[in-house]
């Protein structure tokens, strides 16, 4: 890509004035196949090119992307054009260090060197396995790899290139009894590595199962419990109930949340700690440099039960008076890079899963996702199954159920963190437009005293 | 476009090219105050193969190489499924009005200073508040072509007004949110400041309300995002086929309240959603869902429809990127005979919803809704006391629906895809902390 592009990226970045530019060269490809029921649904291949151009003057942000790459010094004109239209104060960004660099990691068995068949041939396996399980009446296979690469230039002498490759995995089994219908999800992802889905042949059968149980499974009883989360759902609310509260452009220019999100204030008990970070290796969310070119970090955002740091981009960094922690990320070229998460989990403390049941007379055992959505204060999550916990044990299965709390309150009433961390790859964040960006999340199990849950 | 079309058509037994363009420019505000303007442009072809009786799909956005296009949309016919239509020739569209040119006079100073005006009005209410808000206007235009002499094409305006607005109170924090759109310029944004401050008025104090069944009112935006989901999967042909849908056996059947009417229409005049085809080039219709409690109807694209063997009703979509499959255009709900004002103060203890959140993550196949009551009021002797927080709503849509009190007797557009009177229902299960 350097040698088609590297020239006429610095032409059109000479000699403009604005306060910074940006410019911003996309390639990607991917395939997809998904599976409907018995048959393959849709087996597809994309491709795409593409670009766009940020400008910054007097504060104020002008942004054109476009798939016709001709005439990149006009995009340019354009975007400095629609940046002084709105720019009346002064142009923030934290200081970086420019890097020229080349980075081009792959993990593992690259899909790309697979052919359609034998991708084909293992979504032939997982799908015969579910539907040898009695009672299913439908099931979703959707299968996607792709590679991008991508080339950042700044008007600071910044050129970087990155590639990044990610291969996703999901799966749904959905049971039926009548007019009963019952459904139990997998998803799995890699960035890169194909052997990572492999497998799977075990897992994709108990998901199966569990749909056809849960058709006789009761509802729960609306109401308060003490809730133990399996490591998937923990970090699920890790993500969502904590990690959006720390992205600093919900805050940087709102002075009460920035009260309530004061460093120093405590949030939970001095067993808690919850990390972000692209520089924690081999993960969804790692990659060497954000969509602005700052170096990957690894923040704290939570260290001792006590507020520590927060997510910025340069301009909220510079804002706040903190360092950038390069976790400005963009879904793809057609979007502006804004603050995002990448890989977020809860440190794993002492407590053995035995010991965080054993004192529960009755309880809510939850585990897996369907999904997960915050509104700052209040979140709601959605576990993909649950038991009763009675007098220290998992007892009966029951419908999956919703979660949802105050995530202050829901902080402080986390009294147990166990000692078995796990990163889940599959999920995929959404905010604004941008959705679904590649993120890891996790945590060990957790126990949380007096949470609501919704049900009869 | 005829070029990939004749290339295609060397090697598969049918083709079919389609292409869309879009130019917008969202102009953006946050913090109260402009923030960042934007323009968009992009082009997507994406490329239908059958061959040997097997379908073959690739897109790209690269127009410089139709070769590769039409290689890569080969490679996939040797395992893609098994096409179950034949691609329509030429037909005839019903006229859809859904260009205004004024749309794209409209200037950027323009837009900039709507969208101030309208954080103005609302923060002269509530000075405290916090408020991001959004003006776009774009053109989109889609252009199919297929190897059976069909040709469809349209242009269409789009343009939008939204805000929203956060007020923070100790750890306490309120959201209220409004959008407005059409395929005309949104120029009369006094409703839409109406109605944010109406929702800051509604929820100045704060109510409690205990576990329990209680009578619930989901405004229009209520219903949008608290019951239209589990519908919108259930109608669907695809979900229908496999018999995923609890809905797939009982076509005919009375199953919802006789006052509850559904249906879907992309040929409503100058809505954002509205086309003369879908994006098979199939023509756009009203389809009736729900007649009067009964089920009448599913809706379809070409494959899905060739496997049921019925017929598409025009609903095929591409928003995924991929081939296209059913999706509903603008859900329509009929009207009722009861005024908001008289649902209100027929409750002598309850809630009005105006958004659940996360509602949608339940089993939605079975109709299960449960959510979180991020804006919603108390309401005691017909009287609003307060907004509730920490409240779960919960239900089943297909019990819900078949015991309304009362439909509302003016519906309103919800963003795009609803148009919806308020619904009234007499008992749901509320859970609450406190």
């Amino acid at each position: 890509m350097t040698e088609k592009f590297r020239s006429r990226i610095n032409e059109a970045l000479k000699d403009q004035s604005a306060d910074y530019i940006e410019i911003r060269i996309e390639e990607a490809e991917a395939t997809r196949i998904q599976y409907r029921g018995r048959e393959l649904e849709d087996v597809s291949r994309s491709s795409s090119l593409g670009g766009n151009v940020r400008a910054l003057v007097k504060g104020g942000w002008g942004f054109v992307c476009f798939n016709d790459l001709n005439d990149l010094p006009g995009r340019v004109e354009l975007a400095i054009k629609q940046a002084r239209l709105v720019g009346k104060e002064t142009s923030q960004l934290a200081a970086v260090i420019p890097v020229v660099d080349f980075v081009n990691e792959q993990l593992g068995k690259d899909p790309g060197k697979l052919s359609l068949a034998q991708k084909k041939e293992l979504l032939d396996q997982y799908n015969e396995i579910i539907w040898s399980v009695p009672r299913i009446q439908t099931s979703v296979i959707g299968y996607g790899d792709g590679r991008k690469n991508v080339v950042f230039a700044s008007s600071e002498g910044t050129y970087i290139e990155q590639s990044r490759v990610d291969v996703i995995l999901r799966l749904m089994a959905l049971a039926r009894d009548g007019s009963e219908v019952q459904q139990a999800h997998l998803s799995l992802a890699s960035p890169g590595d194909f052997s990572q889905i492999e497998g799977l042949h075990q897992q994709v059968k108990e998901m199966a199962e569990k749909a056809v149980i849960l058709l006789s499974a009761p509802k729960a009883k609306g109401g308060e419990y003490t809730v133990i989360l399996d490591p998937v759902l923990a970090g699920v609310f890790v993500h969502e109930a904590f990690g959006h509260l720390s992205e600093a452009d919900f805050l940087y220019e709102n002075e009460r949340m920035r009260e309530i999100m004061l460093l120093g204030r405590r949030f939970g008990g001095p067993h808690l700690n919850i990390v972000d970070g692209a520089a924690v290796p081999g993960l969804r969310g790692s990659y060497k440099y954000d969509d602005e070119g700052v170096p990957a970090t690894k923040t704290y955002l939570i260290r001792e039960g006590v507020l520590n740091g927060r997510l910025h981009s340069r301009e909220t960094a510079a804002k706040m008076g903190e360092k950038p922690t390069g976790n400005a990320r963009a879904l793809n070229y057609h979007h502006p890079p804004i603050v995002r998460m990448t890989n977020t989990y809860i440190e794993p403390g002492s407590t053995s899963f035995q010991e965080m049941i054993n004192d529960v007379k009755e309880g809510i055992y939850a585990r897996n996702w369907y999904g997960g959505t915050t509104s700052m204060e209040m979140f709601t999550f959605s576990a993909g199954e649950a038991y009763m916990i009675r007098n220290g044990r998992v007892a009966e299965l029951l419908r999956p159920v919703t979660l949802t709390g105050n995530v202050f309150v829901t902080m402080e009433n986390i009294d147990a963190i166990g000692n078995d961390l796990h990163m889940n790859q599959g999920g995929g964040c959404g905010k604004g437009e941008q959705v679904p960006l590649p993120v890891s999340d996790g945590s060990p199990h957790i126990r949380i005293r007096r949470c609501l849950v919704g049900g009869k | 476009m005829e070029e990939i079309l004749s290339l295609a058509e060397k090697v598969a037994d049918q083709a079919e090219v389609y292409i869309a363009s879009v130019k917008e420019t969202p102009v953006g505000f946050e913090a109260n105050r402009l923030k960042q303007i934007r323009t968009r442009q992009s082009t997507t072809i994406a490329l239908r193969l059958i061959k040997g009786g097997r379908l073959g799909f690739a897109a790209s956005s690269r127009l410089d190489n139709p070769q590769a296009l039409v290689e890569a949309a080969l490679e996939t016919t040797q395992f893609g499924a098994r096409a179950r239509f034949e691609l329509p020739s030429a037909l005839d569209y019903p006229l859809v009005n859904i260009y205004d040119p004024e749309v794209e006079k409209v200037s950027l100073e323009q837009m900039v200073q709507m969208g101030q005006s309208l954080i103005d009005k609302v923060r002269a209410h509530t000075p405290e508040l916090l408020c991001d808000a959004r003006v776009n206007k774009a053109t989109v235009s889609v252009q199919i072509v297929n190897s059976k002499g069909g040709r469809s094409s349209y242009k269409k305006s789009l343009f939008s007004i939204g805000l929203d607005g956060n007020l923070i109170r100790g750890t306490d924090i309120l959201f209220v949110e409004e959008t407005q759109n059409s395929c005309h310029p949104v120029l009369e944004y006094h409703d839409l400041a109406e109605s944010v401050i109406k929702q800051l008025e509604l929820a100045k104090n704060l109510a409690q309300i205990n576990s329990g069944n209680f009578p619930v009112i989901f405004t229009p935006r209520g219903v949008a995002n608290g019951l239209m989901a589990p519908l919108a999967v259930a109608f669907n042909g695809k979900l229908v086929l496999q018999g995923a849908s609890p809905l797939g056996q009982r076509k005919g059947e009375c199953i919802f309240d006789p006052r509850f009417s559904l249906w879907d229409d992309a040929t409503q005049p100058y809505r954002p959603h509205s086309s003369p085809c879908d994006d098979e080039g199939i023509p756009c219709r009203r389809l009736p869902l729900i007649e009067r409690g009964v089920v009448s109807h599913f809706f379809y694209d070409l494959q899905t429809a060739g496997l049921a063997n019925t017929q598409s009703t025009g609903h095929g979509s591409r928003a995924t990127g991929g081939l296209p499959i059913p999706m509903a255009s603008a859900l329509i709900v009929e009207e009722g005979d009861m005024s908001f004002e008289n649902m209100v103060n027929d409750m002598k203890e309850g809630l009005v919803v105006e958004v659940l959140m996360g509602a949608e993550q339940g089993n939605l196949l079975a109709g299960d809704f449960s959510g979180n009551v991020l804006l919603g009021y108390k309401v005691e002797r017909g009287e609003f006391v307060g907004r509730v927080k920490d409240t779960m709503v919960s239900g089943n849509i297909y019990s819900a629906l078949r015991q309304l009190t009362a439909l509302g007797n003016k519906s309103m557009w919800v963003g795009a895809a609803l148009k919806t009177p308020p619904l009234y229902f007499s008992s749901l299960a509320v859970a609450s902390k406190g």
